[in-house]
């Protein structure tokens, strides 16, 4: 009898799940494409090189890079795009207008968050704040304490995007502003370390927000000589749980995505397209859902 | 009953999945070039347009007249376009640092590479100091001792390249020498404390010129090298540098 009862209970449960499941349009087989777009260093570089511009002639320009975003939103509306700081400082369209056209241009192709490079506080840090009602995006950053700065509030940490159900983490990561930034212009910001930020920012968004994916958005540089200064490579290597660093300050042009080994022996991609808006980079991730006991990083490109 | 535990316990873990958790299997990533192969947005570029035609505008106005064209490559050791420079760093920033500070500015160093384009001849227009020097870089006046001023000097005989310098004669022996030293048309004095203007990327040690670092003393002018090219340009009527006597070997 009382066997009998648990049978029941358990295959009523069962009908509900999948019924629940359901409802929530789960299919448990379908892979599910997140595309990541992204640039960085753009500089203010709004209209394409001119003819006789060497080897960035012809090349370039935002009207050209909102077609194209336009398309690849088309053929998979679960898109980011994101952008790894530098945005201003380059053409006179900076020094002439402040940033307004960048951040303003940015809103309408619809950019989902940026990062803080060095070369946004070149009017000092209150020329950025000055721009900030010009962004429809938001501004990520979790090393740059503004607290004490007029930018207190207006920078978030990180940011939990939903795309079909898969939750993309982002945090951002600035550079050190001391010696490449006069202290005028950066004020009280403070610079906080970005592995141990780093470390923070992935556990949180990893257990605490349930993460499907974590990118950090970073302006630290791609790769330095000097080990002791922290660059993507570094960070990729001395942290965990960041499936990708998209990164700037550098102009460094890859190919195709740099992959390093993790803290835990887990794969991490690391992506920067140069500088002046002459590429575009995409990155596709397939997810599978799986059940925690199955759970796989392998990343294969 | 053990068997249906686990099958309860596997249909939950389903329903979990459905919320979160996805194994990242495969990633593919293309790097796309942004080139005329591309359609313009016409909204986009219809939005761009008036602060194009607006900047055009500006970029046009005319500041000056140029004699000729003068390129940083025309000389060894100093160029016409170099003297410009640096004669106008002195000549705008000599007055600031009177007024602020009550000091006399002895020397202007700039390097180069700061010269990022040629001036050309006919009209000056507002667009040329841009291409000239694109960078945000401000004046600073660096206080230093005789002894900073000579391995600055040092510097210069080795590198033996024509970095813009005004306030000072220097000639150099073919085999990279010091030989004739002025500061102000007067001889050079170890003991005292020369006011050099350079621009903040060279004081942070730009271009390998560590000299300035040993000295704790700077005065900040606010002032932006291109800016200084601006209003330079716009005092003259005609611009007419030329190459002369202030770097060149001995003979």
């Amino acid at each position: 009898m009382k066997r009998r009862t648990f049978i029941k209970t358990t295959a009523a449960s069962a009908t509900l799940i999948s019924m629940g499941g359901l409802a929530m349009s789960c299919s448990t087989s379908k892979t599910k494409t997140i595309t990541i777009l992204h640039t960085n260093d753009v500089h203010s570089h709004i209209d394409p090189f001119g003819p006789n511009d060497g080897r960035n002639a012809n090349k370039g320009g935002v009207a050209r890079r909102a077609s194209l975003i336009q398309k690849l939103r088309k053929d998979n509306p679960n898109t980011l795009l994101l952008d790894a700081g530098d945005i201003f400082q380059g053409t006179p369209y900076f020094n002439y207008y402040g940033g307004e056209l960048e951040f303003k241009l940015m809103s309408m192709l619809d950019y989902d968050a940026a990062t803080i490079g060095n070369h946004d506080f070149d009017n000092g840090i209150n020329g950025l704040y000055a721009q900030l009602p010009h962004a429809k995006f938001d501004f990520i950053s979790a090393n740059y304490d503004f607290s004490n700065t007029v930018m207190d509030t207006h920078v978030k940490p990180y940011k939990v995007f939903d795309k079909d159900g898969v939750k993309i983490g982002v945090f951002g990561l600035g550079i050190e502003l001391e010696g490449l930034v006069s202290k005028d212009a950066f004020k009280e910001t403070k610079y906080l370390n970005p592995i141990e930020i780093a470390q923070d920012m992935s556990r949180l968004l990893k257990t605490e927000e349930q993460c499907d994916l974590i990118i950090c958005l970073s302006h630290l540089g791609y790769d330095y000589k000097s080990s002791q200064k922290i660059s993507d490579r570094r960070l990729a290597r001395a942290t965990k749980d960041i499936d990708l660093i998209i990164g700037g300050h550098t102009h460094t042009f890859l190919e195709q995505p740099t992959v390093e080994i993790n803290a835990v022996g887990e794969n991490v991609l690391i992506n920067q397209v140069g500088c002046y808006g002459l590429f575009l980079g995409q990155i596709n991730f397939y997810l599978e859902p799986q059940g925690k006991s199955f759970t796989s990083r392998a990343l294969k490109i | 009953m053990l068997f249906n535990f686990s099958r309860l316990a596997i249909i939950i873990l389903v329903l979990a999945s459905c919320q979160h958790d996805y194994s990242k299997n495969q990633v593919k990533s293309e790097r796309i070039s942004i080139n005329s192969s591309l359609q313009n947005d016409s909204k986009i570029d219809q939005f761009i347009a008036p602060y194009r035609a607006r900047l055009e505008a500006s970029m046009n106005q005319v500041l000056s007249y140029s004699a000729g064209e003068y390129s940083k490559t025309d000389g060894e050791l100093n160029t016409a376009i170099g003297n410009l420079m640096a004669d106008a760093v002195f000549e705008r920033t000599s007055p600031i640092l009177k007024q602020r500070h009550g000091l006399n500015l002895d020397m202007v160093l700039l390097n180069h590479g700061g010269i990022r384009a040629p001036l050309p001849k006919g009209p000056v227009l507002m667009k040329t100091p841009f291409n000239i020097m694109p960078f945000e870089n401000k004046v600073v006046v660096v206080q230093m001792q005789g002894d900073a001023v000579l391995d600055m000097i040092k510097y210069l005989s080795v590198v033996r390249r024509a970095h813009p310098i005004s306030g000072m004669t220097l000639q150099i022996s073919k085999s990279g020498k010091m030989t004739f030293f002025e500061i102000q048309n007067k001889a050079f004095d170890p003991n005292k404390i020369y006011n050099v203007a350079t621009n903040d990327y060279l004081y942070k040690g730009g271009d390998r010129m560590d000299f300035f670092q040993s000295s704790d003393t700077i005065f900040d002018m606010d002032y932006k090298i291109r800016a200084v090219l601006i209003d330079y340009f716009q005092s003259k009527d005609t611009l007419n540098p030329t190459a002369d006597n202030r770097f060149t070997y001995d003979n």
